[in-house]
């Protein structure tokens, strides 16, 4: 199992945690941690997963430096999921990403965009700077579009699912079938709601300071259903497409359209929501910084919304060429970096908290327990 | 006039739950009052810091308390900590006006935690604190922010003008504040090693004192000076046994060492001296702090084997563990064969029985010196745990006697018309000796309430 200096530090944090508990009733890490008596990596990699940073028991820590216990968990368990997002990271090497990620996605958006509308340009000739009658299919064909992004849809589907094997497999949960349907149920519910962010009694978190706040809650909703808004556009329109025969452009009250504008608005509205309470964040329970991990993401969220939206307004002008090529380019990019940076979140809070959900239910811990070999 | 002179209505000493309280309550009538914290932002509200819970009276459910907690049983178990040492007309003010303490709290921000595994034997009687008394500070100070109330810290009252009982004015360094009324709610003297051992004699620089360094007494000690009336004696104290290795200052709640109960815990000279299986570690953990201090060098070990592992609190720094208990012996720094002797005469005396530690099971030895007269299971399965006990005192009784509008009493037997005391200062009026969980924190906070209230009136009518 390994050993680092980051899950070093989370096992001493957690330790000292466990001989007071008084942050039980703030989240689930407190009440996984509980359950245990030791830390190891396994354990250590599935309590960061369940940590928000809301920041909460920072605030409220006796032990907080100046102590001299030094008790700072929400930054423990950030540097640890800047590490751990890369252990579980399929294929292995690719998890070197999540060390320098503000980086990497920063220069990957400026190398795919730029290329992706060089390419285009020269391609399309006189038709990048065209109106055309069917819109962007017009630049590009939509077999093309479809066979690019399958293909690279496809891959990171591949390395989103095999990481989440990974994570999976450490956390020891059964395969899924031999799950209990309530205990997922109530993981997903979890998840979604956002639960951990509401401080324990519905205050909210201490972030972006000490006095607790349901402002990241919100926009972090506002993200994350954008998102899937965004996404449901874009399957509807696939559906549409190939079931109904019915190819884009669609009109203002058709369902891609719909879904698509609602979601780009709350696109816009939750990534800068989010970009503004971490910049007026205490740095403290922050950790230290994750190499605009975190920021490098909120801005590809926002610019592919903006990008987006800004396509649809001027889908049947000569400009359609260029803004189709800077959405595609911003897409292109983050589904790219999906495996390799702050999306993967999700799927390992999710897991997280299926896992717990199980836990809880059976009073006992799963993640680290000793493994019983097969006979 | 001078530029480093201050004028308010309401000063308030001491920034832990008691003193915001008062000053809350005060700039909520309409005064104009100034908060003096001794210790740095940092390290702000006393042992208020430290705390997790009150205990309020309730008679029916309370929001995160469950059933009934009424006067009568409230008051049996004040009287059977104290055996009597309180004053039954503050004390059942106390409890009394306990009721309203957690609704209080909730209207300016507290949170409270609803019951959980860890909290739930206490779930009845006592209110827990979201993320502990930190919590309780934080939105606190906030609520005082938003009141207006200047808040300094660094702040140690270095000396109190008074004449005849009247407070005029206090400094903090070469500043003077000036104000119509005092509450003084600056705490007590734990951290004041000098003072402690006017009581506990040389013996009080072994302690470990488990609040910060800034509870110095310095408040209290100056109104005594100035003739303010005495309760309680320097030697009265909260004191638990905590792990040896906890830091001089500040360890608070997590070096608790829970496993008492389910070993035998010996002294320097490797010999048993109290009973440990007593009653349940939560009714004699409060003891323990005194007996380690009457040992040689005020240091115990408590041994434990691989049977008691898991069975209690994990405490916070790890055991030191043997496969032999000679091994055990050298680790700790024990005489080797007097230690084996010890836990071999202990382990021959275990009489047969049921372990069962969540009632009093009876297990117990017979013959011995001193006998355990619960839990006694012999010591005998490898690896064997140690961890070392220290004392390590939570907070003093010695106070100044107030009366119930929370007024500071003379020595001369008149009462100040305008210094209120409230907190640990004067927990000694109702608290003369023993210790019940929540008991402090509810004291601070009703009395907080009364002299705040009594402060305001004073200064707003004069």
């Amino acid at each position: 199992m390994r050993s680092t200096t980051k899950t070093a530090e989370a096992a001493r944090v957690m330790s000292i945690c466990n001989a007071c508990r008084y942050c039980e009733g703030h989240c689930a890490v407190f009440q996984a941690m509980e359950l245990r008596l030791e830390f190891n990596a396994d354990t250590v990699d599935y309590l960061a997963n369940l940590c928000h940073n809301c920041g909460a028991c920072y605030h409220n820590c006796q032990y907080a430096p100046p102590h001299e216990f030094n008790l700072n968990v929400p930054a423990a368990m950030a540097e640890l999921r800047q590490e751990n997002y890369g252990v579980y990271a399929w294929p292995g090497f690719m998890g070197k990403l999540f060390a320098r990620n503000g980086l990497w996605v920063s220069l990957l958006s400026i190398v795919v965009i730029t290329l992706f509308t060089a390419l285009t340009a020269s391609l399309t000739g006189e038709n990048f700077f065209a109106r055309h009658d069917n819109g962007f299919y017009g630049v590009i064909p939509h077999n093309v579009l479809a066979g690019l992004f399958g293909a690279v849809g496809l891959f990171v589907a591949l390395a989103l699912v095999l990481s989440c094997v990974k994570f999976w497999r450490t956390m020891q949960l059964p395969a899924p079938h031999r799950l209990n349907f309530r205990q997922v149920f109530q993981g997903i519910k979890d998840a979604l709601s956002l639960k951990y962010l509401d401080g324990g009694n519905g205050q909210g978190c201490s972030y972006p300071t000490e006095t607790p706040s349901m402002a990241r809650r919100w926009f972090h909703q506002f993200t994350f259903w954008g998102f899937m808004l965004c996404f449901a556009a874009t399957s509807s329109g696939t559906i549409l497409h190939y079931g109904f025969d019915l190819p884009a452009p669609y009109g203002f009250l058709s369902l891609p359209k719909l879904f698509g504008i609602t979601g780009g608005l709350g696109l816009i509205i939750g990534p800068i929501g989010l970009l503004v309470l971490k910049a007026k964040a205490d740095p403290m329970p922050k950790g230290k910084t994750n190499k605009g991990m975190d920021v490098g993401f909120l801005v590809l969220l926002l610019l592919s919304a903006i990008t987006g939206l800004a396509l649809m307004l001027v889908r049947d002008t000569p400009y359609v060429g260029f803004t189709l090529c800077l959405h595609l380019g911003v897409i292109l990019t983050l589904f790219l970096s999906m495996p390799y940076g702050k999306f993967v979140h999700g799927f390992y809070r999710l897991i997280a908290l299926v896992v717990f959900a199980v836990e809880k239910n059976d009073h006992k811990p799963l993640v680290g327990s000793c493994k019983t070999k097969k006979v | 006039m001078n530029t480093l002179d201050s004028h308010y209505d309401i000063l308030v000493a001491g920034g832990g739950q008691a003193g915001l309280i008062a000053a809350i309550v005060a700039a909520e009538k309409g005064a104009r009052v100034c908060l003096l914290e001794g210790a740095p932002k940092s390290h702000r509200g006393g042992n208020t810091r430290h705390t997790r819970n009150l205990r309020p009276l309730h008679n029916g459910p309370l929001s995160v308390l469950s059933g009934t907690y009424d006067e009568a049983e409230y008051w049996d178990d004040l009287m059977r900590v104290t055996k009597g040492k309180t004053n039954e007309h503050l004390a059942r003010l106390t409890l009394r006006q306990s009721s309203g303490a957690v609704e209080w709290l909730e209207a300016r921000g507290v949170q409270f935690q609803p019951p959980l595994g860890g909290t739930l034997h206490l779930g009845r009687t006592n209110a827990f604190f979201m993320g502990g008394g930190k919590q309780l500070l934080n939105a606190l100070y906030r609520h005082a922010a938003k009141l207006d109330i200047d808040i300094h810290y660094d702040a140690m009252v270095s000396a109190v003008d008074m004449e005849n009982g009247r407070f005029k004015s206090l400094q903090v360094g070469e500043r003077r504040f000036y104000a119509k009324a005092f509450v003084a709610a600056a705490g007590g003297f734990e951290a004041n090693i000098e003072w402690l051992k006017e009581g506990w004699g040389d013996i009080a620089e072994n302690f470990l004192i488990r609040g910060t360094p800034y509870n110095r007494g310095d408040l209290l000690r100056i109104l005594l000076d100035q003739g303010a009336q005495q309760i309680g004696e320097a030697n009265q104290c909260h004191a638990v046994a905590i792990d040896g290795r906890a830091p001089k200052f500040d360890g608070g709640i997590c070096t608790r060492v829970d496993c008492v109960s389910l070993g035998i815990v010996v002294n320097e000279n490797a010999q048993r001296f109290y009973d440990e299986g007593e009653d349940f570690w939560p009714k004699r953990y409060a003891i323990w702090g005194r007996l380690v201090a009457d040992q040689p060098n005020q240091v115990a070990h408590v041994i434990i084997d691989q049977k008691a592992k898991g069975g209690f609190m994990p405490p916070v720094f790890p055991a030191t563990t043997a496969n032999t208990i000679a091994e055990l012996a050298g680790k700790i720094g024990l005489d080797a064969e007097t230690l084996q002797k010890t836990v071999s005469d202990f382990n021959e005396a275990v009489k047969p029985g049921n372990f069962d530690h969540t009632s009093l099971d009876g297990l117990h030895t017979d013959g011995l010196d001193v006998n355990k007269t619960n839990w006694a299971r012999p010591i005998d399965q490898p690896p064997y745990s140690a961890y070392s006990l220290r004392p390590g005192i939570t907070f003093t009784y010695l106070g100044v006697e107030v009366t119930d509008k929370a007024a500071m009493k003379m020595a001369d037997g008149s009462t100040s018309p305008n210094i209120f005391a409230a907190g640990e200062i004067m927990a000694g009026n109702v608290l003369g000796q023993g210790y019940l969980a929540g008991i402090g924190m509810t004291i601070g906070n009703v009395f907080g309430r009364i002299a705040g209230n009594e402060a305001a009136d004073y200064a707003l009518n004069h």
